[in-house]
């Protein structure tokens, strides 16, 4: 079987279903920002539908809930945005998102491998791509019918070691490795355009890498799903998803503060109320 | 050494289907050219991108392989460190890095190819194992360990080619965690790893020749090290020598100064190891141990006074 039949199997698509969803998300991280003082929620927001498509689109499940499928957040500080999915599926407990870094709980700001649902230790930048290229390898020479779905950040691609395993994946042939890139633009220290305006373009190097490439808005889940199934194949996909860092929330969105910051009570209020589903 | 890794490499991979072969671009050597042949899946070549080879070795054990990781020593563990203390160590998987040509023994590479300081920075990440066989029946036996038993990350130094053998007629077999008997005596114990131990074994023969009654040691494991071993080597024996060819500080003299310490050792305690200094001299492997002020008759000397 093809890629392309594999992807022609997956679950039903529903866009309105995914907005529902996401907005949901975004209110039960901004409720847990009222327990911590830092949690990297614009991170999360702006990977949102992009993290949603993945895990009730695309990943294939069996009739009890698991998968064939992997995924990886290697931009391991968005991970609230797979807490609250796996909460959702009953992979974590209430109880386990109620100690979110709190002592006595298991779950901290970046996802530790043995945790339920989490597949592999991320949160330092650079790493998330080699763990990517191994496991989607060892599952392509055992001949097995999976695919490795990774959501990596434009903070990533700064990474030589990201680069030094995306040539190895392209030599490697790993066409079951479908990354998709958190394209916001925006990083501790200010925007990417201005901070390092030769980081552009990104499309053409990876391509240069020997992968296959496509962009599309991130926030836009029918195109973020549509550009994973109208892959070509046979090599490793990259999709840039255009997105916006704080996605949903006026005063966070493309603020670098907002990288690490927990709004605070009256900010809280004010994006709660303004939370909407997000078209694109 | 470097050839009989291969072959024991290729023996376990012939029967075991997890085990896999990553190296960065280095000259492969006998047997590790039949793997290659005969099992291309489980062997890649990463080009010169350590820190590739482990992360995606690390990758690899997350999906039940146990990759074997090759490359020169300082390569396979300084520039790819935190893929091997994230991506290995946090994560607790069972890969092994192996370090070939550790210590200075690229005695006219320079200081960039040196590996002095290894044993200190393997050995402070949590769950790392640390091994430095001193000959290739040694090294064979870490190798199966690693392949079949090892349950997380092993940083295995190796020396580079035509170590003799020295454990033949050892008194104890080689146990993971455990010191090993070369020869027992009364009178002074020389505690070593790796490719000094056959200086080691030198040093004793001298000392033998002055009626002295010598003890030498392999302290193959370095983590976990054999603090009971240990223990005994330092209350049974008067005088006790560590010779490493490592740094200083943080290697195995540092490790059985802090033994001795805690049990209140009476034994006389010198440790013999490479300067904490970068050399800039050029000559064979012998004659930068000497600059460093690793000699048979350096030591000799030490342990006469």
């Amino acid at each position: 079987m093809t890629i392309m039949e594999k992807l022609q199997n997956i679950n039903h698509f529903d866009q309105s279903e995914s907005q529902r969803r996401c907005l949901q998300y975004r209110r039960k991280i901004l409720d847990i920002s009222q327990q911590v003082s830092a949690l990297h929620a614009a991170g999360a927001f702006s990977a949102m539908e992009m993290v949603d498509c993945i895990y009730h689109c695309l990943m294939r499940r069996n009739p009890d809930g698991t998968s064939p499928d992997t995924f990886l957040m290697s931009k391991g500080h968005s991970c609230l945005v797979q807490y609250a999915i796996l909460e959702e599926m009953g992979v974590l407990s209430h109880r386990d998102l109620d100690l979110y870094c709190k002592a006595g709980g298991r779950l901290g700001c970046h996802p530790d491998y043995g945790n339920p649902g989490i597949e592999a230790s991320t949160g330092s930048l650079g790493h998330g791509m080699g763990l990517a290229v191994g496991m989607s390898y060892t599952d392509k020479i055992h001949g097995k019918d999976t695919i490795l779905y990774m959501v990596t950040s434009d903070g990533e691609l700064q990474e030589g070691s990201t680069w030094e395993t995306m040539m190895m994946g392209a030599n490697l042939e790993v066409e079951n490795l479908i990354v998709l890139l958190d394209h916001n633009g925006s990083q501790s220290f200010g925007h990417t355009r201005e901070t390092h305006p030769k980081f552009y373009p990104i499309r053409e190097k990876v391509e240069a890498f020997g992968w296959e490439c496509a962009e599309v808005n991130g926030h836009d889940v029918t195109a973020v799903y549509n550009a994973v199934l109208n892959r070509k194949g046979g090599r490793p996909f990259m999709l840039i998803g255009n997105t916006v860092k704080g996605r949903g929330v006026s005063f966070m969105e493309n603020k670098p503060i907002w990288h690490y910051r927990s709004p605070n009570q009256q900010e809280y209020i004010q994006a709660i109320t303004e939370l909407k589903e997000i078209n694109s | 050494m470097r050839n009989k890794f291969a072959d024991v490499i290729y023996e376990i991979g012939s029967k075991d289907e997890r085990i896999c072969a990553l190296v960065a671009d280095i000259s492969p050597a006998g047997s590790i050219v039949k793997f290659r042949e005969e099992f291309p899946d489980r062997f890649i070549n990463v080009g010169v991108a350590e820190q590739a080879m482990i992360g995606i070795a690390a990758g690899m054990a997350l999906r039940g392989m146990r990759p074997f990781c090759y490359t020169i020593a300082t390569f396979s563990l300084y520039r790819p460190f935190e893929m091997v203390r994230v991506d290995l160590c946090y994560q607790n998987l069972p890969v092994t890095i192996v370090g070939m040509g550790a210590g200075v023994i690229y005695s006219t590479l320079g200081g960039t190819h040196h590996t002095m300081e290894d044993v200190a920075v393997a050995s402070a990440i949590p769950n790392m194992t640390v091994l430095a066989p001193c000959d290739p029946e040694e090294m064979r036996l870490a190798t199966r360990w690693c392949a079949t038993e090892s349950n997380g990350p092993v940083y295995m130094r190796l020396g580079k080619a035509g170590e003799p053998d020295l454990t033949a007629n050892a008194l104890d077999p080689f146990q993971i965690g455990k010191v090993r008997y070369l020869k027992k005596g009364s009178d002074i114990a020389i505690l070593s790893y790796g490719i000094t131990l056959s200086m080691a074994l030198d040093i004793a023969k001298k000392l033998e020749e002055e009626g002295k009654s010598v003890s030498v040691i392999s302290c193959h494991t370095i983590k976990p090290l054999d603090n009971k071993g240990i223990r005994q080597v330092l209350e049974n024996h008067k005088r006790v020598a560590v010779v490493e060819e490592h740094v200083p500080h943080g290697g195995l003299g540092s490790r059985v100064k802090e033994i001795a310490w805690d049990m209140d050792a009476q034994c006389k305690l010198d440790c013999f190891s490479l300067k904490d200094e970068f050399i800039h001299f050029y000559g064979s492997h012998s004659e930068l141990l000497e600059v460093h002020g690793l000699s048979i008759n350096k030591i000799l000397s030490q342990l006469s006074k």
